[in-house]
């Protein structure tokens, strides 16, 4: 049974496995340091579709249906899906995923879906209400573009501080009798809100969050950030991982050169023009589902926090004026039982 | 001499749109009408005349020359029409400008398609 440890943190006695996980990207993730990670890489954005939006939810489908094959079972033994996406009523999640004929819970938490489903999966395989959940999240630049900012027609600029969405999306498959990562704590994040209202600079509005939810999961468990040999935090971008480690140094707590973040990972900066790192719910996910359970399967990595941050705003909160609430929510991993 | 008034008029503009987006947190649509609005009140205080006839179409071609044009419209317009032209001249000096937008903006998004800028 799974247990609470102090007062946020769930430990999960019988961790469930990943049995199964893929990653799709677009094409400029297929030029980044990242690429020979990923499943797939698809040259064509359009992943043969009309719309961005089609695209999207044709790449989240794709990205389900290869971890699917990888962890060698059909979608009928998925007891339940959990997933979600950046787009109004999250369209990509139940676009992409409706011809599956799976049971299915939305979430929306932003760029933090990954770690959000990841927490809902574990916690329905661990209780025994599944056995096999998936977690799944997609997000695109185009699509977020639109939904976000204005569409590609309009041909903008791009202030310095801004980060760049994600083309990609990841999916895990979890059961009990994966080979592995184990999921073997979670912390489920507060809303964090500091009053920054600039929707330019996401990462400064997230790293609260991200020390929020990292100082309750060093109280609760008592561990150290030394006791880890990747602190994965995903999207933070430059500017918010230089946040967050002021932030904890004020409370005491030294990261190091243990944490690296999602957004950073997955594009070169000098060489992509990206600004501040990337974003959207696909770049944590991507990053995941690629080189980092790669690498703990492969015996690299052994112990991980991976803590997905989001910001829970909306084009109409910003047009508001309204300040940015986030979000971080965080998972132990490890290689092995 | 004349292209390089033209060049350095408009340039100059465009700089200060620049370094409006670079340096400030004005959007651009925000940045857009303030162009507009800025070439219509210069025009109204005898301010922007001057930048025409030194630059051309430099003055005339940016955002805020078409400001100038809604307001030489209104003035052009009041004295032809008394005071309905307040409202008719502004959009009827304008146009060819907004007809020719809409038709354009029609005509490129029929031939081309959006891509990734990847």
């Amino acid at each position: 049974m799974a247990q609470r440890v102090g007062r946020y943190t769930i430990r999960l006695d019988n961790p469930p496995a990943v049995k199964g996980y893929a990653s799709i990207v677009g094409k400029k993730e297929g030029d980044g340091p990242l690429a020979r990670y990923f499943d797939k890489i698809n040259d064509d954005t359009t992943f043969g579709e009309k719309t961005w939006e089609k695209a999207e939810s044709r790449m989240q489908k794709d990205t389900l249906n290869l971890a699917l094959r990888k962890a060698a079972i059909t979608p009928e033994t998925v007891d339940v899906i959990f997933a979600g996406d950046l787009l109004n009523q999250c369209i990509s999640s139940s676009f992409g995923l409706r011809e599956f004929d799976i049971p299915f819970a939305g979430l929306f938490g932003a760029c933090s879906t990954m770690a959000e489903s990841l927490i809902m999966a574990s916690v329905f395989v661990e209780g025994g209400f599944a056995n096999v959940a998936a977690a799944v999240t997609s997000s695109h630049f185009c699509s977020a573009e639109r939904q976000y900012r204005l569409p590609l027609e309009y041909g903008g600029q791009r202030p310095q501080s801004s980060q760049w969405t994600v083309t990609g999306a990841g999916a895990v498959i979890l059961s009990h009798d994966g080979e592995g990562p184990f999921m073997r704590e979670l912390t489920v994040g507060k809303i964090v809100d500091l009053g920054i209202k600039d929707s330019n600079n996401m990462g400064a509005a997230m790293a609260p969050a991200a020390a929020d939810t990292l100082q309750s999961y060093f109280s609760d468990t008592g561990s150290r950030p030394e006791d880890f040999d990747l602190i994965l935090t995903g999207d933070l971008g430059q500017v918010g991982s230089d946040l967050l480690h002021t932030l904890l140094q004020k409370e005491g707590i030294s990261l190091g050169k243990k944490q690296n973040d999602c957004g950073l990972l997955i594009y070169d900066r000098e060489k992509q023009d990206v600004h501040s790192g990337a974003s959207g719910c696909g770049c944590s996910a991507s990053v995941l589902c690629s080189k980092i359970f790669g690498d703990m399967r492969a015996g690299r990595l052994q112990n991980i926090l991976f803590m997905a941050t989001g910001a829970l705003l909306s084009p109409l909160s910003v047009q508001q004026g309204e300040s940015i609430p986030s979000v971080a929510h965080l998972l132990h991993i490890t290689a092995r039982l | 001499m004349e292209y390089l008034r033209a060049f350095l008029t408009g340039g100059i503009l465009c700089v200060i749109g620049q370094v409006l987006i670079d340096k400030t947190k004005l959007a651009p649509a925000r940045i857009l009408v303030l162009f507009v609005v800025s070439g219509v009140v210069l025009t109204a205080l005898g301010l922007y005349e001057p930048i025409v006839r030194f630059g051309g179409a430099g003055a005339t071609v940016p955002l805020t020359g078409f400001g100038y044009a809604l307001a030489n419209g209104v003035l052009k317009g009041v004295r032809e029409h008394g005071f309905l032209g307040v409202f008719t001249g502004g959009v009827t000096a304008t146009a060819a400008g907004i007809a020719a937008a809409v038709f354009f903006g029609y005509l490129i998004a029929l031939i081309f398609k959006p891509g990734d800028k990847s």
